[in-house]
């Protein structure tokens, strides 16, 4: 098996290696990739088109707008899949719960316990920068909402599950992660009811203190705030199921 | 020479097609789930470094445009001073625009970016997936080598 994979795998490397000489130069401007007027129109008329200034959001939340409310479906998908995989049957854990007499109470470490206390909450912080300011520097919702969602895992790891559950039990996560699908979706039915396209975000200017150009800024920071929604509840929710085995007891 | 030369070229071809190789190896030889799995995470990084690679430019920079760019500052803005506009003067949309000039060549290839950051997403569900039904493996068969695996399924036949 080793020497099959061996072989394959070379056999792969050296197909993709003997088509390199056909590809652009590293950093080459002239390259298809760079030279198509897709990409150029992007890098020239984001800015007057949507006012926003980075390209890399505006392409992602309004022209692409479409694919990534199914990338937060996906999330979303697999967080429920993981839930459900793992998730005993309720006689499993009514089996366990015979021998489940050990209190796990771990006496909180000083020094853990307190530099936690100090970086959760300016994690939280630096996430909602990260998400509301994604349209004008690097970040977005994905961002943010993995940055929050970690804030809630160093809480489950320095104390326990029980702690970090406290804030985001498993109802909650599951109504934030489809209140952010919601939010995103709404953003694009609201552009329908007004007459326009799905995710048209032109066409908000009628219920936004905006002009239609405005418009698309603030409905790309709306829709960001529901992916970093489902980007948080869903984030937190794998790793409290696969740390804890499904049965959100006690973690690693 | 001319070897050297058209090797560092395109080193970002070779450089991702090696991780890529390395990732497709753990894939396919490798017994134990997890190792798998790490194997599809390391073959993930290769497209993503391909796609990213592709979208530079020689002396670009993020694809972000420039606060003075879209902020345009009192000091620059000569036409500024000669209406004597007060200081809490805020240029329009449509002002900016006029005087605005983007270059292409300066910013790298913004959509590269945008279809890894799906590639990213998608990555961390498959990646979860794949370990929640490695954990239920594993809770089923007592290992998650995939030899025993296979023994204990033919042996309770």
């Amino acid at each position: 098996m080793k020497s099959f994979a061996l072989i394959a795998v070379v056999l792969t490397g050296w197909l993709l290696l003997s088509a390199v000489s056909d590809f652009p130069d590293w950093g080459d401007t002239e390259s298809p990739a760079n030279d198509y007027r897709l990409s150029q129109h992007y890098i020239t008329e984001t800015f007057p088109e949507t006012s926003v200034p980075n390209m890399v959001t505006a392409v992602l939340a309004d022209y692409r707008g479409y694919d990534t409310m199914f990338e937060t479906v996906v999330i979303f998908v697999a967080g429920i899949a993981i839930m459900s995989i793992l998730r005993r049957k309720p006689l499993d854990h009514l089996k366990d719960k015979g021998k489940e007499t050990r209190t796990y109470k771990k006496d909180p470490d000083l020094i853990i316990d307190t530099t936690c206390r100090l970086m959760i909450p300016i994690i939280q912080l630096f996430a909602l920068y990260v998400v509301a300011h994604g349209h004008h520097s690097p970040g977005g919702g994905f961002q943010g909402g993995v940055i929050f969602g970690a804030s809630f895992i160093l809480l489950a790891l320095s104390r326990d599950l029980q702690a970090a559950q406290r804030w985001v039990p498993e109802k909650r996560v599951l109504n934030l992660a489809g209140i952010g699908i919601l939010i995103y979706s709404g953003f694009g039915f609201a552009c329908m009811l007004l007459g326009s396209n799905f995710l048209d975000y032109e066409i908000l200017h009628k219920i936004m203190p905006a002009t239609p150009i405005e418009a698309r800024s603030h409905s790309m920071l709306g829709v960001e705030i529901g992916v970093a929604f489902t980007c948080t509840a869903i984030m937190f929710s794998i790793y409290s199921n696969l740390a804890s085995n499904g049965d959100m007891k006690e973690t690693l | 020479m001319e070897l050297l030369e058209a090797l560092s070229a395109k080193f970002n071809y070779w450089i991702y097609v090696i991780i890529m190789m390395i990732g497709l190896y753990a894939m396919i030889s490798k017994n134990n789930l997890v190792k798998k799995l790490i194997g599809m995470s390391i073959f993930q990084t290769a497209i993503i470094l391909f796609y990213v690679s592709i979208g530079v430019k020689e002396g670009d920079t993020i694809p972000i445009l420039y606060h003075d760019q879209v902020h345009p500052s009192h000091g620059d803005s000569h036409h500024e001073a000669d209406t004597g506009h007060g200081e809490d003067h805020h240029p329009s949309h449509e002002e900016i625009v006029a005087n605005l000039h983007i270059e292409p060549d300066d910013f790298a290839n913004p959509l590269p970016h945008v279809l890894m950051l799906t590639a990213i997403v998608v990555g961390v569900a498959t990646l979860g997936v794949g370990l929640a039904l490695t954990q239920k493996i594993y809770r089923d068969f007592g290992s998650i080598e995939e030899n025993e695996i296979l023994e204990s399924i033919k042996s309770a036949k």
